[in-house]
């Protein structure tokens, strides 16, 4: 797969010498012990006798044509992400099988496309067309379709088969590690059948249960279930094009269909979902996903619609149909019960629905970290005090939290405005613990008229910063009726020789 | 239909339209000091766009406070949704729900919206406006936003009519230019009145101008906010308690003419 996305990569020129070029062995490499070696290769590469290990230097004695990358772990795992995605639109439950495998569980899927073997030629077909080579497999369990399809491509066994059909298999077919591997060759099991034929307490006792398990599984005799990319989702809603659609206008029409089948059938359960996701499959295999978030479980349509107008015009970077999309995909998750409210009569219900109603406009819009309420932290340090959490999730939350009750008569004690990160300030004080008399804020001069404190707030000790040193905190008033937070930074003579001040905030 | 039952229909819906405005006056929210609420005929606008200018960028702390005060007032145990730009909040410190508490609002009806830039904010306050569920909405923009023009400035008062909810642009470091708001405000701190030794500073003081109204008289007042009526009032003359007037008999003795009895 590496050298098939490099491929990719380079061949967009289609010229004579491109396809010359592509024609030639290709080889990744990575740094190992120290040496350059070879990490993945082409078809033409081994057909050389090259082998993943091997390193550069020799490769090259075998053959001057090579065309040789790095290899990049990262951009492989991309990809095969990628790939997983396109593969959403046979099966919802698509796992990964890294480095360079996927496992799709077709139960119950394969009717719709015509059979197990016509889904295995449409995927194959689909993969091909995007420049890679594909070897696939299909059994009842995911470790004997792995084996199957690592040795031969387009095999279908049948359930009760699988004994049969693995026997003759090399071991490393498996997928066991290394170590195994290795240790049943030099014991003389060469095929998957030599494994089988043994008692199975022998093969646990020399290479472990974890081994022997994943024997049954590939022999049928247990099943293991795939551990899918993402969580199968409530609801589902498709509509496939036989003629791919290529404008923008035609979309929405397109949700409004797939919102008004998901909303019947939520709708028919009394269900609600705080999560609609849509996939855009475009025919070159990119798929494009964008999800929005309510606060509450929806189930009206035109509420859902408008939630995916407004993603839709705030993206960045705007869904391009390329070659046109042939497959659109709808899912619901997070559902809950609907609790049928009367709006008329309780106009607290009708206000809370429509503010929320609100924060997921702007939330789909903005971003949901961007809509904030605030709850209460048991911390007295004042920019910790108060936390922000999504609006979306923690309204209710919010609503019940208790806040501290002002003093009646006081002054506020709290800034109105407080500075992310204090700023430093240049302040004549009293030595050793009184008020500033005048500082310097911005390059601007403030003369204190009036000046409280201090306010002595201390770290949190039994959090990891002994070091921070105590605050003394001063309400000032200059001259022009300004009125400001500020603190000296650590007692003087006790923590520190010469403490700073810092700007923490204003007041109204 | 015909033109002119058309025309005449328009008309008549006009008619009925301009009645209905006329026999519910939009709602008034009362600021609490006398002479500014007489200017106000009567109080704030509901339903209506608010400007606040804050002089320079060292006046941003005072008219947040103004802005809120001003909210709270008209708010009336709705939710506020509180719209600001992001480089507001770096260049002059975000809003802490701790000052809101001290100033008698409720941090736990705010909402807060922060936008990226002026022009996102703008359209989040067109958004909100029209939701009626709302109390009031405060947008925070810093410097001139260009996107605010007549045209944006009639759409926000447009949705602030058919919402009825009271939006409060809070213009920091920004020059008034044309606008279809109710009122402009311009906002300075005010030093504090003469206090007792024990109290630094009383309530948060403001130099109000209202520099523009649409209808009524335009003036000049210091403003005092007091936290626990979450009223506006007139600061105080006498901070400390003076001396009362003796009650039981007149300060002077009246001189009465002598008379011949008997």
């Amino acid at each position: 797969m590496p050298t098939d996305r490099l491929k990719r990569l380079s061949g967009h020129g289609g010229g004579p010498d491109d396809q010359n070029r592509l024609r030639r062995p290709w080889i990744t490499v990575a740094r190992l012990n120290n040496a350059m070696q070879i990490a993945s290769l082409d078809d033409a590469a081994a057909a050389l006798g090259l082998e993943p290990g091997l390193p550069l230097a020799n490769a090259r004695a075998i053959s001057l044509e090579l065309v040789v990358h790095d290899a990049d772990p990262a951009a492989d795992a991309e990809l095969l992400n990628a790939i997983a995605d396109w593969c959403d639109r046979f099966t919802p439950l698509v796992a990964l099988d890294a480095p360079h495998g996927l496992l799709l569980d077709i139960t119950g899927c394969a009717h719709l496309f015509g059979g197990e073997k016509a889904l295995m030629q449409a995927a194959c077909a689909g993969l091909a067309r995007q420049g890679f080579i594909v070897s696939a497999g299909i059994a009842s369990t995911a470790v004997c379709a792995r084996a199957l399809a690592r040795v031969q491509h387009g095999r279908i066994v049948a359930t009760g088969d699988e004994a049969r059909a693995i026997a003759p298999l090399p071991v490393f077919a498996l997928g066991g590690d290394e170590a195994v591997t290795r240790g049943l060759r030099r014991a003389g099991l060469k095929t998957i059948g030599d494994v089988a034929a043994r008692a199975p307490q022998e093969i646990t006792a020399r290479f472990g249960a974890d081994f022997t398990s994943l024997l049954r599984q590939a022999l049928g005799q247990q099943d293991a279930p795939i551990s899918p990319r993402k969580p199968l989702p409530d609801y589902v809603a498709e509509k496939r094009f036989a003629e791919p659609i290529a404008s923008n206008d035609a979309i929405i029409p397109v949700l409004h269909a797939l919102v008004a089948t998901l909303a019947g059938a939520m709708e028919t359960n009394g269900k609600g979902a705080r999560r609609f996701e849509v996939g855009f499959f475009r025919t070159d295999g990119v798929v494009r996903l964008l999800a929005v978030n309510t606060a509450q479980p929806v189930t009206r349509p035109e509420a859902i619609i408008r939630l995916f107008r407004e993603r839709l015009e705030s993206l960045a970077d705007p869904l391009d149909p390329g070659f046109g999309f042939d497959l659109v995909r709808m899912c619901a998750s997070v559902t809950e019960t609907m609790e049928e409210v009367q709006h008329d009569l309780d106009r607290n219900v009708h206000d809370s629905a429509e503010v929320s109603a609100l924060i997921d406009r702007i939330a789909a819009r903005l971003g949901g970290r961007r809509v904030v309420v605030h709850l209460t932290h048991g911390s007295h340090i004042p920019e910790r005090a108060v936390i922000e959490a999504p609006a979306q999730h923690y309204l209710a939350e919010a609503m019940r939290a208790e806040w501290p009750a002002r003093i009646a008569a006081e002054p506020p004690r709290r800034p109105l405005r407080l500075l992310e990160r204090p700023e430093p300030l240049q302040v004549i004080a009293q030595v050793p613990d009184g008020p500033p008399v005048r500082f310097q804020w911005r390059r601007a001069m403030h003369v204190v008229v009036r000046a409280e404190g201090p306010e002595r707030i201390a770290m949190e000790w039994w959090q990891h910063e002994a070091h921070c040193p105590t605050r003394d905190y001063f309400r000032v008033e200059d001259e022009a009726g300004l009125r400001f937070w500020l603190y000296r930074d650590g007692l003087y003579e006790r923590e520190t020789a010469q403490p700073h001040w810092y700007m923490h905030g204003m007041f109204a | 239909m015909t033109g002119a039952r058309t025309t005449m229909l328009a008309t008549l819906r006009g008619a009925i339209g301009r009645l209905e405005a006329g026999l519910s006056p939009r709602p008034r929210a009362a600021l609490g000091h006398a002479e500014v609420d007489a200017a106000l005929q009567g109080g704030l606008a509901c339903g209506a766009i608010h400007e606040v200018f804050a002089e320079a960028g060292r006046q941003t702390a005072a008219a947040t406070g103004f802005v809120a005060a001003v909210a709270r007032r008209v708010m009336r145990r709705r939710p506020l949704l509180w719209v600001r730009q992001d480089f507001a909040a770096l260049e002059t410190g975000g809003l802490s729900m701790s000052g809101l508490a001290e100033l008698g609002l409720d941090p736990r009806a705010v909402i807060v919206v922060r936008a990226a830039d002026a022009a996102a904010a703008l359209r989040v306050a067109g958004d909100a406006l029209a939701c009626d569920a709302l109390g009031a909405m405060v947008m925070e923009t810093w410097g001139e936003v260009r996107a605010l023009d007549l045209v944006a400035s009639r759409r926000l008062t447009l949705a602030a009519q058919q919402g009825g909810v009271t939006g409060l642009l809070l213009r920091l470091s920004a020059q008034p230019a044309a606008s279809t708001a109710e009122t402009r405000w311009l906002v300075r701190a005010a030093p504090s009145p003469p206090q007792p030794d024990w109290l630094p500073w009383g309530a948060p003081v403001f130099d109000v101008e209202l520099v523009r109204n649409r209808h009524g008289l335009t003036g000049r007042w210091i403003m005092e906010w007091n936290s626990n009526e979450c009223l506006f009032r007139e600061p105080a003359a006498h901070p400390q308690p003076v001396a009362a007037a003796i009650a039981d008999r007149p300060a002077e003795t009246p001189v009465r003419p002598w008379r011949r009895a008997g």
